[in-house]
């Protein structure tokens, strides 16, 4: 009976260590979101005389919100293609030594700073465009995208992009190598004896099954670009206001990168302006998230989980 | 339509392992050919041969010859893709694609062949082949739900419908019953006494009272030890092979008294 009894208290002791876990996920998730409301408060309070607050917090608000948005989704657009494309590679067509390889060098990827990101971007990525964007605007100019005047330096929204499409690339292939990986052999099979070729068979059993897994990993990597601020900071010359433009001088920042470069030298009013700032982009990566859960959900039933 | 195979000389090998050594057997058109033998005496391994779905493990290869309708199916210029779509496949456990509704599963072969169908083609093909699996009636109301919500029996039937649905000349059957219950093994053997009338079937099987019920040929393999290649010890008329063989080792395995 001793042998028993101590084998409840490790079961109590264990659930509650886990539910104790569990609920210091909430506890902190609550206390964050409590204290951004908190701290960004006297901002939505008209100020006479300081622009960025009650209403004027909008205005201020939205170029920031508007570069956040226009660098994450041309991080996703450029950075999730290529990832799921890279972890299909490694996980379905590189030989096993290869495929070792590239795995280890994607996990390497995953652990570089991102100040070496921003780094890397100002001094090679950036001077490395010029002649690109240059090219864009002489035969792609009558295109909004791409209508110049194009920026000397390249230190672009549209270059900010690339770099946080880089950063988000290994969380993606890591996460997406994995589930490829785990793609029942019944079910390769089942596409492989009807004569499916290799590549008919990835879109018959692979990605099917790893679609929930995909959107999970993008969403991951949005989340990466959204509140990445290091290599934006460092990177984006930014001077403010909504453009369509992505490769001339006029770039908006992002909320990121403006708290940033902005909070040393902010004071009173300011610093709960900025706070706010912060307040949206937490709902705004929160809304995101749901979302992907959303679209995850819909077609749950046919999953493969049941 | 149903075709002839003769294999003659047949090695298996994964990378440098002899897996199955020496294989020489006719399989005749709209016939049931049963493969018995302990486990992993290579019948599987011989059956995935004759689709080259063995070829999915690296560097596996084969010596020898398995000509179908006067072909070669491991010569130079054969594509295992376009011999898998000639000769179908039931595996031991269910695998319709989970992601595919139950019509998308049925015509989930026929879409990689040629992706316009029509849309009265496709209910039709749909209907056939289903039909055809003994299915219809259980699932025609339903077409549109997930394969995987199907029981086990009724699984195994939606893949016998999705690989009757692309007209294959032979289908090979790996244990198809063996994650069954009674009952839905016997559905399963009704219906491959049904489509013995249109296809030339082979089926591996662990079961030996099932073999004598669905086969009229039956094929003997053995394994001398571990690392042993096996072989085809004999092959001939289903009755004959289980009242009269010819190799003791046979009529040891048929009576119960080994394996």
């Amino acid at each position: 009976m001793r042998t028993r009894s101590a084998g409840r208290q490790g079961d109590r002791l264990f659930r509650g260590s886990a539910t104790l876990a569990g609920t210091l996920i909430l506890v902190t998730l609550a206390g964050v979101a409590a204290f951004l409301v908190y701290e960004a408060l006297p901002a939505f309070v008209p100020e006479p005389g300081r622009a960025g607050t009650g209403l004027g917090l909008a205005s201020y608000v939205w170029p920031l919100l508007y570069g956040t948005l226009v660098s994450s989704a041309i991080a996703l657009l450029v950075g999730a293609p290529l990832g799921v494309g890279i972890a299909l590679f490694i996980s379905h067509f590189a030989p096993r030594r290869l495929s070792t390889v590239l795995g280890y060098v994607v996990d390497l990827l995953a652990a570089v700073p991102s100040i070496v990101y921003g780094l890397w971007g100002v001094t090679t990525f950036a001077p490395a465009l010029v002649p690109v964007y240059a090219w864009l605007e002489r035969h792609a100019g009558f295109v909004p995208l791409f209508a110049g005047p194009t920026s000397p330096t390249g230190r672009t929204i549209l270059t900010a992009g690339l770099v946080l499409a880089v950063m988000i690339l290994p969380v993606v292939t890591a996460i997406t190598r994995d589930i490829f990986l785990q793609t029942p052999r019944l079910h390769e099979e089942a596409a492989l004896a009807l004569g499916a070729t290799r590549w008919e068979m990835i879109t018959y059993a692979v990605l099917p099954y790893a679609r929930s897994g995909i959107v999970s990993a993008s969403m991951l990597g949005l989340g990466r670009a959204l509140g990445e601020t290091m290599a934006v900071a460092l990177l984006l010359s930014a001077s403010g206001g909504v453009t369509l433009n992505l490769i001339s001088t006029a770039n908006p920042g992002t909320i990121a990168a403006n708290i940033a470069l902005q909070f040393p030298e902010s004071t009173g009013i300011d610093t709960n302006v900025l706070v706010a700032t912060g307040l949206v982009l937490f709902v705004v990566t929160f809304a995101v998230n749901l979302a992907a859960r959303a679209i995850v959900n819909r077609r749950a039933e046919f999953s493969g989980a049941n | 339509m149903a075709k002839r195979i003769d294999v003659s000389d047949l090695d298996i090998y994964y990378d440098d392992f002899l897996a199955v050594e020496k294989v020489t057997m006719t399989i005749e058109p709209r016939t049931v050919t049963a493969l018995i033998g302990p486990s992993g005496c290579g019948k599987s391994t011989f059956l995935r041969s004759l689709n080259r779905m063995h070829e999915v493990i690296p560097r596996a290869h084969v010596s020898g010859k398995v000509i179908m309708d006067g072909q070669d199916i491991y010569g130079h210029d054969v594509d295992p893709v376009d011999v898998r779509r000639s000769i179908g496949m039931v595996f031991q456990r269910p695998n319709p694609f989970p992601t595919m509704s139950i019509r998308e599963n049925v015509l989930a072969g026929s879409r990689l062949n040629n992706r316009r169908m029509k849309r009265s083609d496709a209910e039709d093909l749909t209907e056939r082949a289903l039909r055809g699996a003994n299915l219809w009636e259980e699932v025609k109301d339903r077409l549109d739900r997930p394969g995987s919500g199907l029981s086990g029996g009724q699984q195994q039937r939606l893949c016998i419908a999705r690989a009757i649905a692309v007209r294959p000349s032979v289908l090979l059957m790996d244990e198809p019953c063996s994650a069954l219950d009674p009952v839905s093994t016997l559905a399963i053997e009704d219906l491959i006494a049904e489509l013995k009338q249109d296809y030339t079937i082979v089926i591996v099987t662990h079961n030996m009272q099932q073999a004598s019920r669905v086969s009229d040929e039956t094929g003997f393999f053995t394994i001398a030890g571990t690392g042993k290649p096996g072989r085809l010890v004999e092959m001939s008329d289903t009755a004959t092979m289980f009242s009269n063989p010819s190799q003791k080792a046979t009529e040891d395995y048929v009576s119960g008294r080994f394996g």
